[in-house]
């Protein structure tokens, strides 16, 4: 089922990324007001929030460095060999996973729904080494503190 | 104090780890491989199956067959993620026999630490030539039931290594006392999805840091020109020597085999016919390797090939003759041939 939803995702990736476009600085800004107001104390709800619904819609790994908007609204660690600056040259001819034949490469996929969206040029950016300790972090919450900047197209 | 005396026999430039070739000018690395890329030269490099074996001079026999007709040899790095002796330990015996070795790095097993040490460890050794890869996965080897690592991705590894190089610091920002002067290469697949964005791959292998490219097997010339011509329309061309793989078919079962078996192999319909209907279907699938790189080589923009005879190492000579793409250029080879070690086992 998710399966299909992330598909789903990636083939209307204009559509999310618009959406995202549009929601995502009303969500870090109400989450910046929470964090004033609550601290840390709503960190759990809210990160419990963030992963269901991006899980629902793209199979969020919950990474805690979101790149979504980067990379055409496929999940890059949805990649088995966790690629973020892929594909990796072992794609099959139908475009299936080298190493999962039954799904399609995310790496395809992300390049796919970049080509579709207005800013999917940012796919062309190098992602640096992630930090595997925040895994599991709320990427809007991290947003919200500044911990890392917004995803947003310098390319605006 | 212990005062070490270091040897230093002039006449023996090169073949010694730590008595490298003086650094030319506008080059990142000691090694001789860049400076044959930097003079222009169409460049041989070829791929050594390391031995399951804690013997180094098994090492050195199989080098030996390449003597005279390649200027680097790739160390695989448990390709297939099969178990064998370490690229790292295969590169440092063959900087001892004066060769250019190119250190093969996945990302399959080992994380950043590891790899930072090991870069280091290797230009100690007198590597000049690091091929940052992010490996075949472990369900394809020998040990599917190991952890498979991908800390890094093949372009944050050459981005990282290119940081300890010219930033002189590691990854966390720890200065390094002396930087690791290495050429930085990346591998491309221009044969598989996604095709149209294969040359904007390319270009983030070289934003990432690479040097020099080594491509996959190119068993299809139209496909690889449409590819050339994207990256010389990017400009790419100019930025990183773009060596293509050239590999030898010995029967249309193999060649059937690889096409299903090894990740990202592409062979057209026709060449597996051709080599089902010759009566030396051996021999010609060497004609075809040879005949590849000709045409490869009057390709725009191609800086060289890269020779992968896979069980067939002895014929890489042969085929790089047959080819004639080296003129009459000779590589570099040891004064004293381990052929002899050949002819003992
Ligand atoms: S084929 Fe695609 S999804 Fe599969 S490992 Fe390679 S890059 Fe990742």
């Amino acid at each position: 089922m998710s399966y299909r939803v992330r598909l789903f995702a990636v083939k209307h990736s204009r559509f999310f990324e618009r959406l995202y476009h549009s929601v995502n600085p009303a969500i870090v800004g109400t989450l910046r007001g929470v964090n004033k107001v609550f601290g840390k104390k709503l960190d759990r709800p809210i990160t419990a929030m963030e992963s269901g619904l991006k899980g629902f819609l793209f199979d969020c790994k919950m990474c805690g460095n979101c790149a979504l908007s980067k990379t055409g609204m496929s999940c890059p660690m949805n990649c088995p060999k966790t690629i973020r600056n892929g594909p990796c040259g072992g794609v099959r001819a139908d475009g299936m996973c080298e190493v999962k034949p039954e799904m399609k490469c995310v790496w395809v996929q992300a390049w796919d729904g970049a080509a579709r969206m207005k800013f999917g040029d940012d796919i062309k950016d190098i992602e640096f080494a992630i930090d595997h300790r925040d895994q599991g972090k709320s990427t809007w919450l991290r947003i919200a503190r500044g911990e890392i900047a917004e995803k947003v197209s310098d390319r605006h | 104090m212990i005062d070490i005396e270091v040897p230093r026999n002039p006449a023996k430039v090169g073949t010694n780890p730590g008595d490298p070739l003086p650094r030319l000018e506008g080059h990142v690395s000691h090694g001789r491989f860049e400076q044959v890329l930097r003079a222009g030269q169409f460049a041989v490099t070829t791929e050594i199956a390391p031995p399951d074996s804690a013997d180094p001079t098994e090492v050195l026999r199989r080098a030996s067959l390449f003597d005279g007709y390649v200027d680097a040899i790739n160390a695989t790095d448990g390709s297939g993620a099969h178990c064998h002796m370490s690229s790292l330990a295969v590169c440092a015996i063959l900087t001892r026999a004066g060769y250019s070795p190119i250190l093969q790095v996945s990302c399959r097993d080992r994380n950043r630490i590891s790899i930072q040490g090991d870069t280091l460890g290797a230009a100690a050794l007198g590597v000049c030539s690091v091929l940052c890869l992010s490996g075949d996965d472990v369900g394809a080897g020998d040990h599917p039931e190991a952890k498979p690592v991908f800390d890094l991705d093949s372009i944050s590894l050459a981005q990282t290594i290119k940081i300890m190089r010219d930033d002189s610091q590691f990854l966390s920002g720890r200065k390094l006392d002396l930087a690791p002067r290495m050429m930085i290469g990346s591998s491309i697949n221009p044969f598989v999805p996604p095709i149209a964005n294969r040359a904007d791959q390319l270009a983030k292998k070289i934003d990432s840091g690479a040097e020099f490219i080594q491509s996959q097997y190119c068993f299809d010339i139209p496909m690889l020109k449409d590819f050339m011509a994207k990256a010389r329309d990017l400009g790419l061309t100019e930025k990183a020597y773009i060596i293509i793989g050239a590999g030898v078919l010995p029967s249309a079962k193999t060649a059937t085999w690889m096409r299903s078996n090894v990740p990202g192999v592409h062979i057209p319909d026709e060449l597996v016919r051709r080599l089902e209907q010759s009566e030396k279907p051996k021999l010609e699938g060497r004609k075809i390797c040879a005949e590849i790189m000709q045409q490869v080589k009057e390709i725009d923009g191609v800086a060289g090939v890269h020779v992968m005879a896979y069980r067939q190492e002895k014929w890489v000579g042969d085929v790089v003759k047959c080819s004639g793409v080296l003129g009459d250029r000779k590589p570099w080879a040891p004064e004293q041939s381990f052929a002899n070690i050949a002819a003992i086992t």
